[in-house]
């Protein structure tokens, strides 16, 4: 197929009140290259869901928000990737302070092999946004309640986190997530491994976290880009072929590859 | 646009919509014969057409829940999106109409007895038998338009209905006429007056499916929305 140039995206990919803006991304592992010259923007307070078959870049384009891709040998990046107007790739971001600012949640649940306070504390305490036991108690309670997780667990903190349920083990990751207090919450397919019960109840509290956090969301169900986000990207061997508003992508996407790949023509 | 529908990965998918669109023109074409005879019936006076439309006003519900049924098992069963959603959307609106288009049919039929059995049969015969033909006929574009996916015939539809409109008008201005001439024909002008105002009824749900053609082709929604309107933005 052919290379769409970036302006070939079609529909709305750059917004007013932009928290993360990529431009002219290209991602390569060694020689093989997985993004192609993909510029995008993430609004503040919004949920953008990336949808594709596998293989298209997803995940390695939601890796480049957070620089987790550093962690891979032989993937390179480049283009620009800004947050709030800062270039993240620049030599003089520590990416420490980056993941907190933007977290990650995965697709399988996982939780250190440590108690359920431990867990959330952890981030905190490596930060060191706590000083004393009670604002460290604070914040792990507060994650908790916005993960939606403390009534089920508030008398069982001392409890390892992976004796859990799946979905609790997801819930419990998320409030490690906010526990560092980020600005925006990365998450690549964070129900594909929950059952219906637990994956609504994700859903639900994604969208209240929109309230105070920008997400961008990796799903393969299109449903699921539906429910929770206002803007979807269609990415395609590498390209970025459509970004509109969810209601608009499901009911009418301006590309043939988008239509193709909604309706079930290919996937 | 793409109306293929024979490229789902999933074949029975496929098969699913193809079965509802062909049963909602199934339904499309006895709703036509309806119109057609109930309005021949006035004309030509055939009890026996007359009992056969109403007859049949039944099969037209039946299909009507059918094929609504059909719809609600698909956005279940597939979360159809994009132009399988249009499509699956818009059967279900335009099963509506035809029912309710079958409905004014059965209505046509019932005041026919009247209508045939009074001296005055002859008033507004000229009008009814043209808005009858003319209605018929948009209901035909209309099915054509929406099996061809063709938004341009789908607003020809539309210009027709208003030249319908117009041509109730100056009937119920013949019938007042009539009426203020010679009192006696008072309860067969109220009688065509019920005629007419089906005829027109039909017309107003022929364009509504013209409407759906739209929405399927394009995703815009144009109900509610005048001639001009929907000519301008048909336009792109
Ligand atoms: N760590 C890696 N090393 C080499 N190639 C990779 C790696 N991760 C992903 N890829 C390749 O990059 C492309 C995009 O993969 P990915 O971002 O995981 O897609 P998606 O999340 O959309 O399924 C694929 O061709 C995949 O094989
Ligand atoms: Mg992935």
């Amino acid at each position: 197929m052919t290379i769409l140039k970036n302006h070939d995206t079609k529909g709305v990919a750059f917004v007013d009140d932009a928290k993360l803006t990529a431009r002219h991304v290209n991602v390569f592992y060694g020689d093989k290259q997985a993004i192609f010259d993909v510029s995008l923007d993430v609004g503040a307070n919004e949920v953008i869901a990336l949808i594709g078959p596998s293989g298209c870049g997803k995940s390695t384009f939601l890796r480049c928000l957070n620089r987790m891709n550093d962690t891979i040998d032989r993937c390179q990046v480049q283009g620009d990737i800004l947050l709030d107007g800062e270039p993240i790739y620049d030599g003089s971001m520590d990416v420490v302070p980056l993941r907190a600012r933007v977290g990650m949640v995965f697709q399988k649940p996982n939780p250190f092999p440590k108690s359920i306070y431990d867990n959330v504390a952890y981030g905190p305490r490596l930060h060191g946004l706590a000083t004393t036991r009670v604002e460290l108690d604070a914040i792990v309670e507060y994650s908790l309640q916005r993960a939606g997780l403390w009534n089920e667990v508030k008398d069982r903190l001392d409890a390892p986190g992976t004796g859990l349920s799946g979905g609790q083990q997801q819930r419990l990751c998320i409030a490690r997530t906010i526990a560092v207090d980020p600005e925006v919450i990365l998450m690549d397919e964070p129900c594909s491994a929950l059952d219906p019960i637990a994956t609504a109840k994700i859903e639900e509290l994604i969208d209240e976290l929109r309230e105070n956090y920008t997400i961008a969301i990796v799903t393969h169900s299109m449903q699921q880009a539906a429910r929770v986000s206002q803007r979807t990207a269609y990415f395609h061997m590498g390209q970025l072929v459509e970004v509109n508003p969810t209601e608009q992508m499901f009911t009418t996407p301006e590309h043939t590859l988008t239509e193709a790949y909604i309706t079930g023509r290919f996937g | 646009m793409d109306m293929n529908f024979n490229q789902h990965i999933s074949a029975q998918f496929n098969a699913d919509l193809e079965t509802i669109r062909n049963k909602m023109m199934t339904m499309g074409g006895l709703v036509e014969r309806q119109i057609a005879a109930a309005i021949d019936a006035i004309c030509d006076g055939d009890s026996a057409v007359v009992e056969e439309v109403i007859r049949r006003e039944d099969e037209v519900d039946r299909l009507e829940v059918a094929i609504d049924n059909a719809c609600t098992q698909v956005l279940v069963l597939r979360q159809p999106a994009a132009s399988d959603l249009r499509m699956v959307i818009a059967v279900s609106r335009v099963v509506r109409d035809l029912e309710r288009m079958g409905d004014e049919a059965c209505k046509i039929a019932i005041h026919a007895r009247e209508y045939t059995q009074s001296s005055h049969s002859q008033i507004c015969q000229q009008a009814i038998r043209s808005m009858g033909a003319e209605v018929v006929k948009m209901l035909t574009g209309a099915l054509d338009a929406f099996a061809r996916a063709d938004v341009s015939d789908a607003v020809d539809v539309v210009r027709n209905d208003k030249l319908v409109d117009q041509q109730y008008a100056s009937a119920l201005r013949e019938l007042i006429t009539y009426m203020m001439e010679d009192p006696r024909s008072i309860s067969q002008a109220i009688n065509i007056l019920w005629i007419l105002r089906a005829i027109e009824r039909i017309g107003d749900h022929a364009r509504n499916i013209s409407e759906q053609v739209i929405y399927l082709v394009s995703g815009t929604d144009v109900r509610h929305s005048s001639l001009s309107e929907i000519e301008e933005r048909t336009q792109q």
